[in-house]
């Protein structure tokens, strides 16, 4: 349910980058999420309309990168993919690992709209 | 990821393409990399500072709801209100029963009642620290709503994330909400005078379970009505107080688990 709350900060600083660039709309927002980053991309999705309504990323289209979960072995130095209830090593299976992909909850790129003439 | 895709990159951006789109408009893509929650961050951010500008350790509870969060606080307030100074933030989504509880045990408390929101967010807890005294505390904990899902997401600006499993929740909880356990610091594993009566419940295989999601510090079984393991729990509490003041007279400042290692590296500059 928090993805709600999550989409609304996504589309503050959506916002706040349209501003910045004197955009009068967006077109595309690309945004990544990690399984460990507790935000359900399919929700997020459904929240996204809900929270975009009356902003100017209200046709924005939302395209959400699910990054997987990667992990380094302390113990043998292995590179693996791992699932959220099982971060362990999958060469030696130690548990002692250091997430390196699976965490992200970022806003990467927007599109925006301007106008033709250069703002002055 | 972050090296091929510019996280060096400041939040106001690089041009990478622009077109033209119809009507006098024009599209331009903005790079921009930030925490989709880096507004939350900041506040977390501030609220940190605040705990270690008075060297105030900041515990965050977690658990489902009935885990024994408020018992677990009685008991521990109960067990060292003379010794420690104790400050407690509520978080529920209705009712001030919890504060109440907190208060009738001597201690200040401060309820914040979400309405139907699931989690703390930083600003809520911002605005409830103006209600306690914190410079006069030595801990605040911030009991979050109960809930093994989304506080998991949210900096509050604690040190450090405490979860609890009960006993009759059973022992692979951690296998089926592996954000929260894996986000936390302290895993204690309580009402743990239940296990004579509850054979289902292996402590070995919750710590299991646990190892298997990512986390990496001490497990502890408690029980809020007395034993052994309570005064496991309070030597911790005492210990990360301390370690919590000598950081914070050193200047150094301490993010919880939570925080990944990549986290910094997609940093809002700002924050």
């Amino acid at each position: 349910m928090h993805e709600l709350s999550v989409c609304q900060a996504l589309i503050e600083q959506v916002e706040r980058v349209a501003r910045d660039n004197d955009a009068c709309g967006v077109v595309s927002i690309v945004v990544a999420v990690g399984p460990l980053s507790g935000v359900e991309p399919d929700l997020l999705e459904h929240a996204y309309p809900i929270a975009a309504q009356g902003t100017l990323a209200e046709r924005a289209t939302l395209t959400i990168e699910r990054t997987p979960v990667r992990v380094r072995c302390r113990s043998c130095g292995a590179q693996s993919a791992a699932a959220a209830n099982r971060i362990v090593c999958a060469d030696c299976g130690d548990w002692q690992v250091e997430v390196l992909e699976g965490e992200e909850l970022l806003l990467k790129r927007v599109e925006l709209e301007t106008s033709a003439e250069p703002v002055h | 990821m972050c090296r091929d895709c510019g996280c060096s990159l400041g939040p106001d951006a690089q041009r990478a393409q622009s077109g033209t789109a119809g009507a006098g408009l024009r599209t331009e893509t903005v790079e921009v990399i930030t925490a989709i929650l880096s507004a939350n961050d900041a506040v977390a951010a501030h609220n940190r500072e605040h705990f270690d500008r008075h060297g105030v350790l900041a515990l965050n509870l977690m658990s489902s709801p009935g885990a024994g969060k408020t018992s677990l606080l009685e008991a521990t307030i109960r067990a060292v209100g003379g010794e420690l100074r104790i400050g407690v933030v509520e978080g529920d989504l209705a009712t001030e029963n919890d504060a109440r509880r907190i208060r009738d045990c001597g201690v200040p408390a401060v309820q914040i009642t979400t309405g139907n929101a699931c989690h703390l967010d930083a600003s809520m807890v911002h605005d409830a620290l103006h209600e306690l005294p914190v410079a006069e505390l030595d801990v605040l904990f911030i009991e979050n709503v109960g809930n093994l899902v989304c506080p998991a997401s949210f900096d509050l600006g604690q040190h450090r994330n405490v979860t609890l499993l009960s006993v009759p929740e059973g022992d692979d909880k951690p296998a089926k909400y592996p954000v929260m356990f894996r986000a936390s610091d302290l895993a204690l594993l309580t009402k743990s005078d239940l296990l004579a009566y509850l054979e289902d419940f292996k402590p070995a295989r919750a710590r299991d379970a646990l190892r298997q999601v990512g986390f990496q510090g001490p497990v502890l079984e408690v029980s809020s009505r007395g034993g052994e393991g309570f005064t496991g729990w309070l030597d911790w509490l005492r210990g990360e107080i301390q370690a919590q003041r000598a950081r914070a007279a050193r200047g150094e400042r301490l993010r919880p688990a939570v925080q990944p290692e990549g986290a910094a590296l997609h940093a809002s500059p700002s924050e």
